[in-house]
């Protein structure tokens, strides 16, 4: 039997990350080494690729804008004592729902009114798709889990089958619906900086960044600072509790299910609104998956799912600029890196804690003799 | 010297952090003696019998068993040198039979079929020797505690244990079940098996056991035959100060009106075993009720609907000029509405929030309160952590820290903290589920005389309590509660250990049969 191990609060937020991060990078270069690279020469490419120029910063913060959605979404759900897998087909339904709204208002409204109601239909939209799974959780005891991985089937079914026989512009033979009208575009961050005569590089990074901050600020206060938030905390940390002091558990399962897959939902947001300016089949791309990671690595604390989804940001796009700029280092290898780091900071994010605990406490004692 | 000890430890240490759990510790254990191991709860007790039992190792100090020094490493080389345990929460496979739970891990043979016939015949001597009576093809989940007890003695014996280490056996038996255990330790020690005995019931310390060593802090700070001593002399060593537990005046006090009427209440549950079973019962202003009984006989469902949290099929319930009947039965916000308080049975589960903090656990069930939570919902922080402080402080819960987690409490000190948020209301009526399981002494003081002072005030308490000297300290009148009825009512006058044991166990009698 051995005790959990004691940290300090600043060693379990910063040193034990950092130290994980650490091990999963050395294990990289272990690799990287093996297939006969240079493992400095693809860490110095990986982080200018992300981070070294406006340019490629803007694509990693683009795509840590989905993932902050995703993470966030998921860690709702976790906070309510929920695993939501259903962030996926949440982001396409919501996706959808963003879509309808632009295709039938589009031609009446201004961006002003149109835009703000494009978000509130994806955010309906996903909701609406956790909801059933929801419902199901809390009147009839179907495990979240696995009808939420349903639903994402479903979902993408749903979706291609709209596109094939609904939405599909006739004549066109690609999978995708007509493009939205000119207001239904959210500015992207370039031309937002243009206006106030910023010069900017053109990215698909877009004004929904704000949207993702203002998110997981507003979960923060809503999870630390509001009365449904305690009472979501107290049913997902101990159901009976929440019982016992009059909080209703269907209740919170629904409402930290609605609000995860509102968040879910604004993937559509960034990516349809933002980037593509139509409906797509895949325009979610795996993104409700890595949102399970990202949460995961990032604690479940909003603060920590930003830091998570630069990081997923950082080695989407200098995983990207990798292949580009070594010809023998493939895609593969760049999901193999973001393998060992699920593995590192997430799956085994506490493996580390007992030997940290122990040098801390011999460092303390050093101290101590000192003193 | 003739016979050596059959334990000795001399200067055991072990540190948890910043804990010193064992502090030079000593202790001599006489051979066919029956030694009894008191403390409150974190005096180390339980971690001196683990270094013995090889879970943990000490960091400093020597083991002798039998006169020959020990390095016990784990259980397997502890059942090696004799020694067994039974642990306070048995460790028996429930859907497995009797017979099997002895054999598992110890098969003589690789068929189970001819291993279960050498088994049995062994078991079958060692039961006539010792006359622990177990019905070996019973499953576990079948039988009753008393008998389940009776087994883990048995599994221990069997494996050869000539030093046997009981960890709080009492604590889930009938007073009948009790004494028939002291019987059978005593015919133990008769045939020289020594006996370790770990409780915090004085009574069985003065009752059974030859020596004692009372521990505190880490430390042993008495070590003295039974002749030697008095429980007065235990408890103060104990507590470290003079404590007065049992009933300060022998008289029940005046009742005023009624507060809460229950009448009927049924309750079955899935298998439609009835848990309730025509339950009424009527909680007067100024008067605490005891409901004495062995756990799981439909006091904790009783709890649960007279709190709201569980509706009855049937019955009717009077709650400060509210009715309620099934279909529109109280739940736990509307009674707390309507001045009813309830410090649940199992505060971990439902009393608190363990990951909380102090301070949020704290508020919990009052979370929508105007003191704490604005009309848009915004949880107000400093005043939710003033208020904790205010209850901190006159429950005296320590450590005075309001952002600790509530795991981190002692059991003592979250019960406080329970008890010091329910009553902060004032609450008409007070629904208690064992108030002090798990409590040190000197907090069992502390919580039993802050209940007399909810009465004093006028207030109606229901106190469920599976520990009888607990009842006969607090109660006025007491409801004797077994298999989902009421089988007694008596005024505090007329109740004896032995009366309320009798209607505790009758039925129960039947089912040893």
């Amino acid at each position: 039997m051995t005790q959990p191990a004691e940290l300090p609060r600043w060693m379990d937020l910063v040193v034990l990350p950092a130290f994980n991060l650490g091990v999963a990078l050395a294990v990289c270069g272990i690799v990287v080494a093996v297939i006969g690279l240079d493992p400095a020469q693809v860490i110095t490419l990986l982080v200018k690729g992300a981070f070294g120029s406006r340019s490629g910063l803007s694509y990693t913060l683009y795509y840590a804008t989905t993932f902050v959605f995703t993470g966030l979404a998921v860690a709702v759900a976790f906070h309510g004592g929920l695993f939501n897998i259903g962030g996926e087909g949440q982001a396409m339904i919501g996706g959808l729902g963003t879509a309808l709204v632009a295709l039938a208002l589009g031609p009446h409204l201004g961006p002003m009114l149109l835009l703000p109601l494009m978000v509130l239909g994806a955010a309906l939209a996903g909701a609406a798709w956790a909801a059933v799974p929801a419902a199901l959780q809390a009147w009839r005891g179907s495990h979240i889990v696995i009808t939420t991985i349903m639903f994402n089937f479903i979902a993408s079914a749903l979706l291609a089958y709209l596109l094939v026989n609904v939405l599909k512009e006739p004549g066109n033979m690609t999978l995708e619906s007509p493009p939205f009208g000119a207001a239904a575009r959210l500015p992207g961050v370039h031309e937002a900086l243009g206006w106030v005569g910023i010069d900017w590089p053109r990215s698909p990074l877009n004004l929904a960044l704000l949207l993702a901050v203002a998110a997981a600020v507003g979960i923060g206060m809503f999870l630390w600072q509001s009365r449904p938030g305690y009472e979501l905390r107290a049913t997902g940390f101990s159901p009976p509790a929440a019982h016992y002091a009059g909080i209703w558990p269907r209740r919170q399962v629904m409402r930290s299910m609605l609000i995860s897959g509102a968040l879910a939902g604004c993937v559509g947001i960034n990516e349809l609104a933002g980037v593509q300016g139509r409906l797509l089949l895949d325009f979610v791309a795996g993104a409700g998956f890595t949102g399970i990671a990202v949460s995961l690595i990032g604690r479940n604390h909003p603060l920590g799912i930003v830091l998570a989804s630069l990081l997923f940001g950082a080695l989407y796009q200098g995983g990207a600029e990798l292949a580009f700029e070594i010809p023998g280092f493939s895609r593969e290898m760049v999901t193999t890196l973001q393998g060992l780091i699920v593995l590192f900071s997430g799956a085994m994010a506490t493996v580390a804690a007992p030997w940290l605990a122990r040098l801390y406490a011999l460092f303390r004692r050093q101290e101590g003799g000192r003193g | 010297m003739p016979t050596p000890p059959s334990v000795a430890m001399h200067g055991i240490c072990k540190r948890f952090g910043a804990v010193q759990a064992n502090d030079a510790v000593d202790l001599t254990v006489a051979p066919g003696t029956v030694h009894g191991i008191v403390g409150e709860n974190g005096a180390g007790k339980s971690t001196l019998m683990s270094i013995l039992y090889g879970f943990y190792q000490a960091d400093a100090g020597s083991i002798e068993v039998e006169g020959r020094p020990a390095r016990i490493r784990g259980s397997r080389e502890a059942i090696a040198l004799g020694i067994g345990m039974v642990h306070q929460h048995f460790m028996l496979v429930d859907p497995l039979s009797a017979l099997d739970n002895v054999m598992l891990g110890a098969e003589p043979h690789w068929r189970l079929t001819p291993a279960r016939q050498q088994v049995r015949q062994r078991l079958e001597a060692l039961m006539r020797d010792t006359g622990l009576q177990v019905r070996l093809d019973r499953a576990v989940e079948d039988l009753p505690v008393g008998e389940r007890q009776r087994l883990e003695i048995l599994k221990a014996l069997y494996r050869g244990a000539r030093i046997l280490i009981l960890d709080e056996p009492t604590a889930v038996l009938t007073p009948q079940e009790t004494e028939q255990l002291f019987v059978t330790l005593r015919a133990l020690r008769a045939r020289g098996t020594t006996i370790l005995l770990i409780t915090h019931k004085l009574k069985e310390i003065i009752a059974l056991c030859d020596r004692v060593t009372v521990m505190r802090g880490g430390r042993v700070v008495l070590d003295r035959a039974i002749a030697d001593t008095s429980l007065d002399a235990l408890a103060e060593a104990m507590v470290g100060r003079r404590v007065q537990l049992g009933r300060p005046s022998r008289a029940a006090a005046e009742a005023g009106a009624a507060l809460l009427e229950a009448h009927d209440l049924r309750w079955r549950d899935a298998l439609g075993v009835p848990r309730l079973d025509g339950v009424s019962l009527t909680l007067r202003a100024g008067e605490i009720v005891g409901v004495a009984g062995v756990s799981g006989n439909g006091q904790s469902e009783l709890l649960e609907v007279l709190s709201g949290m569980r509706a009855p099929q049937q019955g009717r319930l009077k709650l400060a000029d509210a009715e309620f009947a099934p279909g529109h039965w109280l739940d736990p916000a509307r009674a707390r509405r309507l001045g009813l308080a309830h410090v649940p049975e199992d505060r971990h589960r439902r009393g608190l929030v363990l990951p909380f903090v102090a301070w949020e656990s704290a508020v919990l069930g009052h979370q929508a309160q105007p003191l704490f939570a604005s009309v848009w919902g915004r949880m107000k922080h400093a005043a939710m952590r003033r208020e904790t402080a205010a209850m901190m402080q006159a429950y005296d819960v320590r450590p005075r820290d309001d952002t600790l987690r509530s795991s981190k409490f002692s059991g003592g000190n979250q019960q406080k903290l329970v008890l010091a948020r329910e009553a902060s209301t004032a609450p008409r009526v007070l629904l208690v589920g064992q108030p002090t399981r798990g409590v040190d002494i000197g907090a069992i003081e502390f919580i039993h005389g802050r209940l007399r002072a909810m009465r004093d005030g006028g207030g109606a308490v229901l106190v469920v309590s599976s520990e009888l000297d607990e009842i006969l300290a607090l109660a006025d009148r007491v409801l004797v509660m077994d298999r989902g009825r009421i089988t007694g009512e008596l005024p505090i006058g007329q109740c004896t250990e032995a009366a309320l044991g009798r209607l505790m166990a009758g039925s129960t009698a039947v089912d040893v049969e």
